[in-house]
């Protein structure tokens, strides 16, 4: 089987490797690379748990070939937190019980990061659209609009 | 939250520390870190990928399996079918004493619903297992299938599943799980008013956001560890040990982090069969479901049909209660004969009523074996109940709130499977609901107790 | 055999490689790669074209052209393109709409494919390496076609003459029950001169509503006088079934909510 080469920079780092042609970015990133913080939950694009920031745009990773990212610059969760500490949207959530069964949550801070990052100031609307791709079945949503507000005003007080 | 005190404080000790506190989940920081490990997260040099041919139809027989040409496709490693599973029978509670040997892991001259497991593909990757599992060859006779349930019990229906003899599970009641108490016919006798409605519903899908699966690495030493989301350890530890005729310590299962089950995992699908498969390439092997496998495949919660009649009194006193529940079980057993148990011990519901009849039916038919979820056996008939109280309240000009005061179980009350009652709160629930939904009731209602008698 | 990705810089190299056999072309990835996850051996091979102009969004004179590999979002957040942000911004989430394409919305089956519906009620044409083709002519045709989609044009709708609606069950975002398109054009008097209205999810692809649309001309858009129209809605549906709802459903639903777009 042939393999392709794929580079691009993850979370900040120059990452380089081998893949078959036709490998996801979401096989590539979880089995090549290690970073298992986006999830496959339906490969069809439908659940969002392996949502993943893409040169600032939320993409699907199960629908996306890693030979199409070269040169790209790819955003996990997993590289949210610096230095040890936190995202506010990573503590939001914690404080605000936004997660349960856990699965979720990494394809929501994705998505909830992109609204945050160009609407510093969104609206609950704005939450609910943002997030209208992801789905979780165990909390019913209010406790993740709510650390997503949350996290919103915690950044914006740090602004201030 | 606000947590109530002044209920039961004459009746309890008030220790209360971590009630009513909120304390952090000790797997958030996991969670919104992308660190917690769940089972796909284990990757394992030369793993395998497990692909499951399944029955195209809901009820045939197999006249013969060529697996000739998938076992010649690039990538393949080995194809299993019922001739390579030590002890061919799955029964999820014979931990417990619970459960018909009535299912099998790869069919065996049968199919009996669409979606059963036949033949098992591992391969290189998940692709070549795909398109292996494309080349098998399964010649069926196609039977006739019956998928609903009073269709099911009529003579000259289409015989399910022959373990069983007839399309129902042969309690040591007899066809269904009874409960008499009282004099059932008696009661209607004095009822003023009669009220006969039946209730159904379909199957429902957990839908969890992470789907069924498993990761199984060989330890080197005929041992093996097998990362799994399974709800339920231990059934699937002895089951696997039973299926694969090893003894429990060969098998080390690593679970616990599940996303999202619902009672949809409590099922030993997957282990037993990736296990194997391990076991007979000496390789890592994963099998997990796609999520249509997941939606179609992983039992859902049972289709349930619920006839309630009641003998109700002006006064609203409710004094006979004829239930009769059907479960539907699918092709096989699993969890259903419990849930259809489990529904005649919560009939007649938290009322106190003197003359109860309870029929529970677990009954099969060629639909996806049904299972756990949520309250399962319980909660489609608790549906059925309050509608029936709210229709019953209608029907003699009372408000549906105040009915249910009037007939709700007390402590000391004898319920109709002759279980005193004890620790009931309904008459407290329903005060502090009447209070916070702003639905006033009369005065005699909130000065009673569930526990003081006098009151 | 694994899944195989080429990638040309003109349409022209990739419309020959198109031409072998298990060979799909890849756009944004939410139709072809979803069935190669799922499982779907029949595609062994992608092609994809990395030609900017296929992105490009142009309006000039009152005409758009939209490049094949334009975006859901891209066409939602165009300044001129408000008339049709609704449309765009009914299909998937804001993840699905950073990577569905226009060309792929054209090949999308139902219960999908609701900007298809759009275009269809604008009349828009199909731009191919073979040449230009009708929408309806292009949707009909689309199972045995091969040549590789470029774009799509079509005259921009004012604001108050172009209607869409997506009813879903859940909300903000699900799957679509149905979708409907109108583009009307109404007299002085406010009887409607001329009506173009598309249906998704009445057939396996969008289709017109031809008998509603002759029942509307002459109409005004009052309760009373768009029943002919709203009667003659499902005449030549075949709704699709599926977990969403049934056809029964959707047929029995249709006329309510065309009645709803139309007086809204």
């Amino acid at each position: 089987m042939a393999k392709v080469p794929v580079e691009f920079t993850l979370n900040g780092l120059e990452t380089a490797e081998f893949v078959e042609s036709g490998t996801t970015l979401l096989n590539a990133l979880r089995d090549k690379i290690g970073d298992t913080s986006p999830k496959g939950g339906c490969h069809q694009g439908t659940c969002g748990a392996c949502s993943v920031i893409i040169d600032g745009e939320l993409r699907l990773s199960c629908l996306t070939l890693a030979e199409t990212c070269g040169g790209a610059d790819i955003k996990t969760t997993a590289g949210l937190a610096e230095g040890g500490v936190l995202h506010p949207l990573q503590r939001a959530f914690l404080d605000a019980f936004a997660t349960q069964c856990g699965f979720c949550t990494p394809g929501m801070i994705m998505a909830a990061k992109v609204l945050l990052d160009r609407t510093p100031n969104p609206s609950r609307e704005d939450v609910v659209e943002a997030l209208s791709g992801n789905i979780c079945r165990c909390t019913g949503y209010e406790p993740i609009i709510q650390a997503v507000l949350t996290a919103a005003r915690a950044n914006s007080q740090n602004a201030a | 939250m606000e947590l109530r005190k002044d209920y039961f404080a004459d009746v309890r000790k008030d220790g209360l520390h971590e009630i009513g506190q909120p304390r952090p989940r000790l797997d958030s920081p996991g969670h919104v870190t992308g660190k917690t490990a769940y089972f796909a997260d284990r990757n394992f040099p030369g793993m395998l990928h497990l692909k499951m041919v399944r029955s195209p139809h809901h009820h045939a027989r197999i006249r013969s399996i060529d697996t000739s040409e998938a076992e010649k496709h690039p990538g393949v490693v080995r194809v299993l079918t019922a001739r390579d599973v030590p002890h061919n029978v799955y029964t999820i509670l014979i931990l417990i004493q619970i459960g018909p040997e009535d299912e099998t892991v790869l069919a065996d001259g049968k199919v009996r619903w669409k979606g059963e497991a036949v033949v098992a593909v591992l391969a290189e990757t998940e692709r070549a297992a795909q398109e292996a599992a494309a080349k098998v060859k399964v010649d069926y006779e196609v039977l006739p299938a019956v998928f609903d349930m009073e269709e099911a019990v009529k003579p000259g229906a289409p015989l399910v599943n022959e373990y069983h003899g007839q399309n129902y599970y042969l309690y040591d009641s007899g066809e269904c799980r009874k409960v008499r108490f009282g004099d059932v016919e008696a009661g209607f006798a004095q009822a003023d008013h009669i009220l006969e409605q039946s209730y159904q519903s379909s199957p429902i899908e957990h839908a969890p956001t992470e789907t069924t699966g498993c990761v199984v690495a060989p330890e080197g030493n005929d041992r093996f560890t097998c990362y799994t989301n399974t709800q339920a350890m231990f059934f699937t530890l002895d089951n696997t040990s039973i299926i694969l005729q090893m003894p429990g310590s060969k098998l080390h299962f690593v679970g616990g982090t599940v996303g999202g089950g619902f009672g949809g995992k409590v099922d030993v699908i997957v282990e037993p069969i990736a296990i194997l498969g391990a076991k007979l390439t000496g390789r890592p092997v994963s099998f997990v479901y796609s999520r249509e496998e997941e939606m179609q495949i992983s039992s859902p919660r049972a289709a349930e049909k619920v006839v309630i009649k009641d003998g109700v009194m002006r006064d609203g006193r409710i004094v006979a209660r004829k239930v009769t529940g059907y479960t539907d079980a699918g092709a096989y057993s699993r969890h259903s004969p419990y849930g259809a148990q489990k529904g005649a011990a919560h009939y007649p519901g938290p009322y106190t009523i003197p003359n109860v009849w309870i029929d529970t039916y677990c009954v099969y038919t060629n639909r996806t074996p049904s299972s756990a979820m949520r309250g399962f056996g319980v909660t489609i008939g608790d549906f059925a109940l309050e509608v029936q109280m709210d229709k019953l309240a209608r029907l003699i000009g009372m408000d549906p709130l105040e009915f249910r005061f009037v007939n709700a179980y007390r402590d000391g009350d004898m319920k109709a499977h002759r279980q005193p009652t004890e620790g009931a709160a309904l008459i407290e629930c329903m005060q502090e609901a009447s209070r916070a939904a702003n639905w006033p009731v009369a005065e005699k209602y909130m000065a009673m107790s569930s526990y003081r008698k006098g009151a | 055999m694994s899944l195989a990705l080429q990638t040309f810089s003109t349409v022209k190299d990739a419309n020959a490689a198109l031409q072998a056999a298990g060979t799909r072309y890849l756009g944004g990835g939410t139709l072809v790669i979803r069935a190669a996850n799922e499982g779907d051996v029949s595609v062994s091979s992608l092609v994809r074209v990395t030609d900017p102009g296929l992105s490009r969004i142009a309006v000039s004179g009152g005409k758009v052209q939209l490049g094949a590999s334009v975006t859901m979002a891209a066409i939602a957040r165009h300044p001129e393109l408000v008339a049709l942000a609704p449309a765009a911004r009914a299909v998937g989430g804001p993840a699905i709409r950073n990577m569905a394409t226009v060309g792929g919305n054209l090949f999308a089956p139902a219960p999908y494919g609701d900007f298809a519906v759009a275009l269809l009620a604008l009349d828009a044409t199909v731009v191919t390496e073979d040449g230009e083709l009708p929408i309806e002519t292009f949707l009909a045709g689309r199972d045995v076609g091969r040549a590789i989609v470029t774009g799509v044009g079509f005259a921009l709708p004012k604001a108050e003459s172009f209607r869409f609606l997506k009813v879903s069950r859940v909300k903000p975002k699900g799957v679509s029950v149905l979708s409907i398109a109108a583009l009307l054009e109404l007299a002085a008097d406010g009887t409607v001169s001329s009506a173009r209205i598309a249906l998704g999810c009445m057939a396996d692809r969008p289709i017109r509503a031809t008998p509603a649309e002759k029942a509307l001309l002459g109409c005004k858009l009052t309760p009373r006088e768009i029943a002919p129209a709203l009667a003659a809605a499902g005449e030549g549906i075949a709704p699709i079934t599926d977990p969403i709802a049934s056809a029964w459903y959707r047929a029995e639903v249709l006329p309510v909510h065309l009645g709803r777009l139309l007086l809204g």
